[in-house]
């Protein structure tokens, strides 16, 4: 027993040490910018920098419209899989992982040959309609952690019934699926819309070659000619991806998550 | 004309038949139960009149109104569900106000008929509260309270008591029935559990696999079965192995020994055999007068429960149950001793065919 015990905080410990020295070094190295002293100039630079606001800014609003267009998408999908078409799930499922086995420089090369400038729907030949293809490859992109996440949330009530009985007081579908099933898979649906949060701000290969001003460019740009500000920056993300694991922590212990759904 | 008409309905999956001409009139505020075992097509039923199952052919009307394929949110039908199905983000009043809130009745409106309804099931303070902070029962009355609060002109029932445990399940449908009579409402209930459909019911439909065995008033399905089903499906019921000796007379064999019974085997060939039922609590120790029927045979046994003792009389082949009361002046008969039991010739049942049990 004892041993077992040894065992396991032996592999947290590595484990902890395997995620939080290398950190340490990049945090400790991101504050060495003023010469023989700790300071958080690189942090400074950074936040000035009026290209960091700017890409921070334009992957925020992409990842909030991604987030939209993916619970949109998802949603509805989930439901109607979960309430009438069983049989489909595996077929649904298979295709919502596809994303994690194709590289994202497939994804984007196979939107660069079918909506070019030249094609029957050039999504590449104006800025704000790349923005859309971008954000409609992110909603790709995470499309397996929102399938999951909701899934789960949906597989966690009964969905029929509550269905049948909002039918029964003479709801129809927006309703059912806005008033009743969406706020039952609160939680769900915002663990995957953090995970989303997290996967688009840091995100380079699509925004790269759809040449848009995102935040994972203007990081790999800065590594690229800076010494300092490249640490600031990854810290900086480290702690955007870790706030909104928190916000996934904080909610999932919410008042939706404790209670017995439907049952 | 009937309230509810429900005309010629079969539904079919694939090669399942799984309800076959089911032809029923229900008339207003009448309580109808569909009595069953699982898989017999109760439920399918009743989701045809939801609108949840579109019947294979057959019709459906309300009130007149042809309603077969109109959607469930068409049909102004209230319905509560074995599990509970209450909105777990929406509080008590929220979910009791859901429906008239569709039909976008005024805030007011809204208000006083929520208020109504939480008073009609005896929870006034509680329209504050989520589903997850109600106990089973609670949850219950107010999955009634919202069913009801549109006005529906019929009311459906899918065995809302059975995940209730025993205690809450009898003092709700004593509820049930109380508020089901005070607004006159049209109900139809599904159940398993014959002592809800007998307590409850104005009438019964006794169903299995699929079809009607027998359309009745409580006391009809209980006394009169028409089908050997009903008659084993409703209540205990001795079945004896019997051979007919005198049709006219209603004379039968059981076990060597003769009977008579009053009505039931005009159809009968003597020396046919049929199966004879017998309710426990027709029987009793002792010859019960001229003209009644008695059956001699050995005590096999003797169970005390209590206010009740549970006895066993093997005659032959076949064995009768039957229940006596405690009496502490007259103790039960012990194992093995012989003893004569005695029944009317009303209270025999000739049923078609020779199975016994």
């Amino acid at each position: 027993m004892k041993e077992s015990r040894f065992g396991a905080w032996l592999a947290l410990v590595i484990g902890t040490l395997y995620f939080i020295v290398p950190l340490i070094g990049t945090f400790e190295f991101s504050l060495r910018m003023r010469r023989g002293e700790y300071s958080f100039d690189a942090y400074r630079v950074v936040f000035a920098d009026p290209r960091f606001q700017a890409s921070f800014g334009y992957s925020t609003v992409l990842a909030i419209a991604t987030i939209i267009v993916g619970v949109l998408l998802v949603v509805p999908t989930a439901y109607w899989v979960q309430l009438r078409l069983r049989r489909l799930r595996p077929i649904v499922e298979f295709i919502t992982l596809l994303p994690l086995v194709i590289p994202a420089i497939v994804l984007v090369f196979g939107y660069l040959r079918i909506y070019n400038s030249s094609s029957i729907l050039p999504f590449t030949a104006h800025e704000r309609s790349t923005d859309l293809l971008l954000c409609f490859s992110y909603v790709t992109l995470a499309l397996p952690y929102m399938y999951r996440a909701v899934d789960t949330g949906l597989r966690a009530i009964d969905v029929r019934t509550l269905t049948e009985a909002a039918e029964t007081l003479g709801a129809g579908w927006a309703r059912i699926l806005f008033a009743v099933i969406l706020p039952n898979v609160r939680t769900a649906v915002l663990s995957g819309a953090f995970l989303t949060f997290a996967i688009v701000i840091g995100e380079f290969t699509m925004a790269s070659l759809l040449a848009r001003p995102a935040f994972g460019p203007y990081l790999q740009l800065m590594g690229a000619n800076r010494a300092y500000e490249p640490s600031a920056l990854a810290v900086i993300a480290f702690a955007v991806t870790w706030a909104c694991m928190g916000l996934i922590q904080v909610f999932g212990r919410g008042r939706g998550a404790r209670r017995p759904a439907g049952r | 004309m009937a309230f509810l008409e429900i005309e010629k309905a079969r539904k079919v999956y694939g090669a399942n038949t799984v309800v076959q001409n089911f032809e029923l009139s229900v008339q207003r505020g009448e309580f109808v139960s569909f009595l069953g075992p699982s898989g017999c097509g109760k439920t399918t039923t009743l989701r045809m009149i939801a609108g949840f199952e579109v019947p294979t052919v057959g019709a459906i009307r309300i009130d007149g109104r042809d309603v077969t394929h109109l959607r469930p949110n068409q049909r102004n039908v209230g319905m509560m569900f074995q599990a509970y199905a209450l909105f777990p983000n929406m509080t008590v009043a929220e979910n009791v106000g859901f429906g008239l809130r569709v039909a976008k009745r005024p805030a007011a409106e809204i208000k006083s008929r929520v208020d109504e309804m939480l008073n009609l099931i005896k929870l006034p303070q509680m329209g504050g509260r989520y589903p997850y902070q109600l106990s089973g029962g609670q949850q219950q009355r107010v999955a009634l309270a919202r069913a009801l609060a549109n006005k529906p002109q019929v009311l459906l029932l899918d065995e809302p008591l059975s995940a209730l445990d025993a205690k809450i399940r009898i003092s709700l449908r004593e509820e049930i029935r109380a508020v089901q009579r005070e607004l006159g409402i049209t109900t139809i209930y599904v159940t398993h559990d014959q002592e809800e459909a007998l307590s409850m019911s104005d009438r019964i439909v006794v169903m299995s696999e699929g079809r009607m065995e027998q359309v009745g008033t409580p006391f009809e399905i209980y006394n009169f079965p028409r089908t050997r089903f009903v008659a084993s499906f409703v209540g205990t019921l001795n079945i004896l192995k019997g051979k007919v000796l005198d049709p006219k007379s209603g004379r039968i064999a059981v076990d060597d020994q003769e009977i008579f019974a009053s009505r039931g085997i005009a159809d009968a060939q003597a020396g046919e055999a049929r199966s004879v039922a017998l309710r426990p609590e027709a029987v009793a120790i002792g010859r019960n007068g001229a003209g009644s029927n008695q059956l001699k045979g050995t005590i096999e046994e003797v169970a005390f429960l209590g206010a009740i003792v549970r006895i066993r009389l093997r005659l032959k082949e076949s064995a009768i149950h039957f229940d006596t009361f405690n009496n502490p002046s007259a103790p039960p008969p012990e194992r093995g001793q012989p003893v004569t039991v005695g029944f009317s010739r009303e209270d025999i049942l000739v049923l078609e065919g020779a199975e016994a049990r």
